[in-house]
């Protein structure tokens, strides 16, 4: 969203320099966040690991216990000197996961809410929230009530609303979980638009992480309020370094040492792998990647175990095998081969999987 | 029903018909039936009983009578008084209540709902001891400002302001408690105060709870005779309200008071009649 008249602050390299620390009785959200001018930033984690704390925190609804925050070099918030700006007075746009327009007020006058809230009149503020409506393709629904609204039209009301004040840092609570799976579709391919257009910092918070990597620019990844990793979503997704993201992300994934070409997992079983490593290394492969055999395969993969099918399951046209033994892996293949190697739980099968198809690298 | 398959909606409809015929003739067992039925009577009765010994003949000179007018614009203006007042102290109230934490907020909370169980007569002896002639703070509003509230159609506001806040504060806490607090952050993060959030957000959302709330504290302020008798006397046309008018008309004319009473109940049916859709059945 390029504001027509103002020009943008001359670019920082951390338009967000934050680090947020809160202390509850049970849990510790510790977590550093940096962001450039433009930059869609996506907190990823289980239900639990502290992505909503972090974003109430950022909107100014959670004090810190410690740490800072600064946006566009403006401190907001240092508990060591007890700097708190409250949140009617930040900069920022939020987005909530369930919208939270106001049910009282057409789409118009929630859009118009923070522009009066900022000082304009009745008059000049819907004059100026109009064209944010008719960005969003919602002109003609500027007098419906959030009730008559559909939930995609819903949370593009929230998003002109929370854009419609210019804010220096848009948050976005799980954006699209309250959609259908149609929906949900076509409002990810809008909010893509929107975000790429919007010229300050967006936070995304989501536990999805299609919605992370289609909409984020840089991921980060929290479980237990620590960062675990961050980067690209393609860096995310080639080199997962935990279970959750492996999980997310649909790799089997596995932690050792390397000693050239082989990795050491802490029980003793050994993959090999086609990449010279040494030392504390992950080791990476497709569920698609391995094979499965009734009787000991002859064929050239060098990573072959016995293994007992634990559970079967259909993703998409493919069966998902989840595999016990030695090495507990995923597999895929299709319902035909399924039927031919007469696979149900408990049989038990070997599965290999080539050297080139694994992927190593450092830990 | 009607997306089953024909073949399979034929038994389900014979059977669920069933069950609604047997709901719609129930066996209602005669141990609840009959205190139940005595109980509408015991309180349909007296009302009925009101509109049979009504001296209809006499009714027009009955009411014709300037004092019944008098009493009656007292009344409403002083209900609707004490209403407002209540409302203007009350909401806010209920706010602090619901929406902020203080230490000993459960024991502020038990003090407001004190005079929901107070006799109205006590209301009134404490209202005379503090607000009195001599009172603690009605010596002080008497000297510096020369304002004297006993014995004052101010009294009679106040009375009934002091037994009817607490319908208000609790209905309207309980509406404040039902209402999502996050659409006042959500008004926070655009910008709003929260004095701004309070009224632009949180008003209106809660405004059928204030609604009830305010008619309630009108009803029960037009009813109110111990705190009013108590502090604020029984000069007609002064403090003298319609309960009070009745009271007194009981003794020395009860045709009267039976006209007076017409009245009373002719303006609840009329408040309950207008309000109903609009407040009270409202969610």
């Amino acid at each position: 969203m390029t504001p027509p008249t103002p020009p943008a602050p001359p670019a920082s390299p951390h338009a967000l320099d934050a680090h947020l620390r809160i202390d509850r009785a049970a849990f510790r959200l510790d977590l550093p966040l940096t962001a450039a001018p433009g930059e869609v930033l996506a907190l990823l984690g289980p239900n639990g690991a502290g992505k909503s704390t972090a974003l109430r925190a950022l909107a100014g609804l959670l004090p810190l216990t410690a740490g800072h925050l600064r946006l566009d070099s403006t401190t907001l918030e240092d508990p060591a000197t007890g700097l708190h700006t409250p949140a009617e007075s930040r900069p920022v746009g939020v987005v909530f996961q369930d919208y939270l327009l106001f049910p009282h007020l057409s789409a118009l006058d929630n859009v118009a809410f923070g522009l009066r809230c900022r000082g304009a009149d009745k008059k000049t503020s819907r004059t100026e929230a109009r064209p944010w409506l008719e960005r969003m393709g919602l002109a003609e629904y500027a007098e419906s009530k959030p009730r008559a609204l559909s939930g995609g039209q819903a949370q593009r009301v929230a998003l002109a609303r929370a854009l419609a004040v210019r804010p220096r840092l848009l948050l976005l609570d799980e954006p699209l979980a309250a959609l259908d799976a149609r929906t949900r579709l076509e409002v990810r391919a809008q909010l893509r638009r929107h975000l790429a257009e919007f010229e300050a910092v967006a936070v995304l918070v989501t536990h999805d992480p299609l919605d992370a990597m289609v909409l984020a620019d840089r991921l980060v990844v929290i479980e237990d309020g620590q960062v675990v990793q961050s980067g690209t979503p393609s860096e995310i997704s080639r080199h997962p370094r935990t279970d959750y993201i492996a999980r997310l992300v649909g790799l089997n994934l596995y932690q050792g040492t390397a000693e050239g070409r082989t990795v050491t997992l802490p029980d003793g079983e050994q993959l090999f792998t086609t990449e010279e490593l040494t030392g504390a290394a992950f080791v990476a492969f497709p569920p698609s990647a391995v094979v499965l055999h009734r009787t000991r395969p002859e064929s050239s993969a060098r990573n072959v175990w016995q293994l007992e099918v634990g559970g079967l399951d259909l993703h998409g046209d493919q069966v998902r095998a989840d595999l016990t033994g030695p090495l507990p892996l995923a597999a895929d293949l299709t319902p035909a081969a399924v039927a031919e190697l007469d696979l149900a739980p408990g049989t038990k099968v070997w599965a290999s999987v080539k050297a080139a198809q694994t992927h190593a690298y450092p830990a | 029903m009607s997306s089953a398959p024909p073949t399979a909606a034929a038994p389900d409809t014979a059977v669920s018909s069933r069950t609604r015929a047997r709901r719609r003739s129930p066996h209602i067992p005669y141990a609840l039936l009959l205190p139940a039925l005595l109980g509408l009577a015991f309180l349909v009765l007296p009302l009925a009983g009101l509109l049979v010994r009504a001296p209809w003949s006499t009714l027009p000179s009955q009411l014709s009578s300037s004092e019944v007018w008098e009493a009656l614009r007292l009344s409403l203006i002083c209900a609707t008084a004490a209403t407002g007042l209540s409302l203007l102290l009350g909401v806010p109230l209920a706010w602090l209540l619901a929406r902020t934490d203080f230490p000993g907020r459960r024991f502020v909370r038990s003090l407001v709902t004190l005079p929901l169980v107070l006799p109205p007569v006590v209301g009134g002896v404490a209202l005379l001891l503090v607000l009195g002639r001599n009172g603690l703070v009605g010596r002080w509003l008497d000297t510096a400002f020369g304002i004297t509230l006993p014995f004052h159609t101010s009294g009679v506001v106040l009375a009934e302001a002091f037994v009817a806040m607490p319908f208000l504060v609790i209905s309207v806490e309980g509406a404040l408690r039902a209402a999502d607090p996050r659409y006042e952050e959500a008004a926070a993060t655009l910008g709003a105060s929260r004095l701004t959030a309070f009224r632009r957000v949180t008003l209106p959302l809660i405004a059928p709870g204030i609604g009830a709330g305010a008619v309630l504290a009108w009803a029960r302020a037009l009813g109110e005779f111990g705190a009013t008798i108590t502090f604020a006397g029984n000069f007609p046309g002064q403090t003298q309200t319609m309960p009070l008018a009745v009271y007194l008309a009981m003794e020395s004319d009860p045709e009267a008071a039976i006209a007076l009473s017409l009245v009373l109940l002719a303006v609840s049916i009329a408040v309950l009649a207008g309000l109903r859709d609009r407040w009270i059945s409202s969610p």
